[in-house]
C-alpha cells in the first residue's frame, strides 16, 4: 500500500512541484522554441513523453545490467546520450512505417529530441534518485506529462501575446522569458504539496 | 593579428550565446542563482568548448561526412565525462552544487553549434580562439545574471559556501527578494537583461 502512495507522490512532485521545465529548468530550448501555436506544443509535449519513457527504461536496463555490474559508472554520460540519439532514430523509422499517421504529427519534432536536455538530465536524475524500475518509469512518465502541461499553457499565452501590441524591445523572446517567469511563480504556489502530502499519507 | 582580434570578440558581443544567438539556455537558467556558480558553469562550459573546437579542427579531415554529428557527440561527450571527473577530485563542493547541469554540457546546442559552424571549417588555432571569445561571452553573461540575481536576492554578491568565500554586502539582507535566487527570477532577469540588449542594439542601428 505504501508502495503504490509513493508512486501517487512521484507523480504529484514530478508534474506540479518540481515541473521539469518551470523548477528544475531542463527543456527549455523546445520550451522556448516550439510553443507559439498550442498545437505543435502539445505535439513536441507527445512526442518528449514517447521518447522520454523508452530512453528511461533502455537507459535503466543498461545501468543495471552492463554499467554498474562491470563497474564502469564513469562511462555513464557517453552511453546514455548515444543510447538516447540512436533511440530516436529508431523511434523515428519504427513510426514511419508502422504509424504514418503518428509520424506526421509528431515527425518533425523527433530528431531535435536528441538535444533535449530533459531526456538526458531524467535518465540521469533516476539512476542518482535510486528508483526501482517501476518508479523510474512512473517518475519519467509524469515528468513528460509535467513538461506537456508547461508547454500547453505557455503556448495558449503566447498566443494570447501575438494579439497585443507590445514595446519593440521586448518583442519575441524577452517577453515569452518574462511570461515563463510569471508561469513558474504560478507553479511557485505547488511548493510544499509534496511535504503536506507525505504528512497526510503517512509516509 | 586583426582578424584573431575579430574571431576572439565575436562571441563576446556580435555572436554573444545567450543575448543573441539564445543558446544553452537550460544551464544559463539553471545555475545562476548566484554570481559564483554562474562563472564556475561557464569555465566548465568553456572548458569542454575549447577543447571540442580544438580536437573537431584537428581531425575535421579524417571523420566522414555523414557521421560527423554522432563523432563530434561522442567527442563532447568524452571530454565531458573527463571534466566530471576532473571536477570530482579537485573541486568536489561546486560540482555537488552544480550537480545535474555538468553531465547536461554534452547536450548544450553551443558547444555542437560551434563544432559544426566553426572547427568543421577552420584551422585549430582559430578554433582555439573562437571556443575562447565563445566561452567568455558566455561565461560573461552568465555571471551578470548570477550578479543581478544575487544582488536583488539576497543583498550581497559573489558569496559561495563552496569556495569559502563571505561575498559583498551591497544592501542590507533582510532587503532581498528571494524570488529572484529561485526559479522565476531566472526567467524575469534574463526576459529583461535580453530586452535591454535589443534596446541597445536597436539605438546603435539607428
Amino acid at each position: 500500500m505504501d508502495y503504490t502512495l509513493n508512486l501517487f507522490l512521484i507523480i504529484i512532485t514530478a508534474i506540479f512541484v518540481n515541473n521539469i521545465v518551470l523548477a528544475q529548468f531542463l527543456g527549455i530550448c523546445p520550451f522556448l522554441g516550439v510553443s507559439k501555436k498550442t498545437d505543435t506544443a502539445s505535439g513536441m509535449g507527445m512526442a518528449v513523453t514517447a521518447v522520454l519513457v523508452v530512453a528511461t527504461l533502455v537507459t535503466y536496463i543498461i545501468q543495471k545490467y552492463v554499467l554498474d555490474a562491470f563497474d564502469l559508472g564513469y562511462l555513464q554520460t557517453i552511453v546514455f546520450i548515444l543510447v538516447i540519439a540512436s533511440l530516436v532514430q529508431m523511434i523515428e523509422i519504427i513510426l514511419k512505417h508502422s504509424m504514418p499517421a503518428l509520424y506526421q504529427a509528431l515527425g518533425v519534432f523527433l530528431p531535435l529530441i536528441t538535444t533535449n536536455c530533459c531526456i538526458l538530465g531524467v535518465t540521469i536524475l533516476v539512476i542518482q534518485k535510486d528508483y526501482d524500475l517501476l518508479q523510474g518509469l512512473v517518475y519519467s512518465t509524469a515528468t513528460a506529462l509535467g513538461f506537456w502541461l508547461a508547454m500547453v499553457i505557455f503556448a495558449g499565452m503566447r498566443e494570447q501575446l501575438a494579439m497585443t501590441d507590445t514595446p519593440r524591445a521586448m518583442r519575441g523572446t524577452p517577453l515569452a522569458l518574462i511570461t515563463a517567469g510569471l508561469l513558474a511563480m504560478a507553479f511557485m504556489g505547488f511548493s510544499g504539496v509534496d511535504t503536506g502530502l507525505r504528512i497526510m499519507l503517512g509516509l | 593579428m586583426n582578424n584573431n582580434l575579430k574571431i576572439l570578440t565575436n562571441g563576446i558581443l556580435k555572436d554573444n550565446p545567450t543575448f543573441v544567438l539564445l543558446l544553452g539556455m537550460c544551464p544559463t537558467l539553471g545555475t545562476t542563482s548566484s554570481a559564483v556558480n554562474g562563472l564556475s558553469m561557464g569555465i566548465a562550459t568553456m572548458f569542454v568548448l575549447i577543447m571540442s573546437n580544438f580536437i573537431i579542427s584537428c581531425i575535421k579531415n579524417l571523420i566522414p561526412d555523414k557521421v560527423r554529428i554522432p563523432a563530434y557527440i561522442v567527442i563532447i561527450a568524452s571530454l565531458v565525462t573527463l571534466l566530471q571527473m576532473l571536477m570530482q577530485a579537485y573541486l568536489p563542493a561546486i560540482y555537488n552544487t552544480l550537480g545535474l547541469f555538468i553531465p547536461l554540457i554534452v547536450v548544450n546546442c553551443i558547444i555542437l553549434g560551434r563544432a559544426e559552424a566553426f572547427a568543421a571549417k577552420n584551422g585549430p588555432w582559430a578554433s582555439i580562439l573562437d571556443g575562447v571569445g565563445i566561452g567568455l561571452g558566455f561565461s560573461g553573461a552568465l555571471t551578470l545574471l548570477g550578479i543581478v540575481r544575487e544582488i536583488l536576492g539576497t543583498g550581497a554578491v559573489f558569496h559561495s559556501d563552496d569556495f569559502g568565500l563571505s561575498g559583498i554586502p551591497l544592501q542590507g539582507e533582510s532587503y532581498g527578494m528571494l524570488v529572484f535566487v529561485l526559479a522565476p527570477g531566472a526567467f524575469l532577469v534574463l526576459g529583461y537583461l535580453i530586452a535591454l540588449f535589443n534596446k541597445l542594439i536597436l539605438k546603435n542601428n539607428k
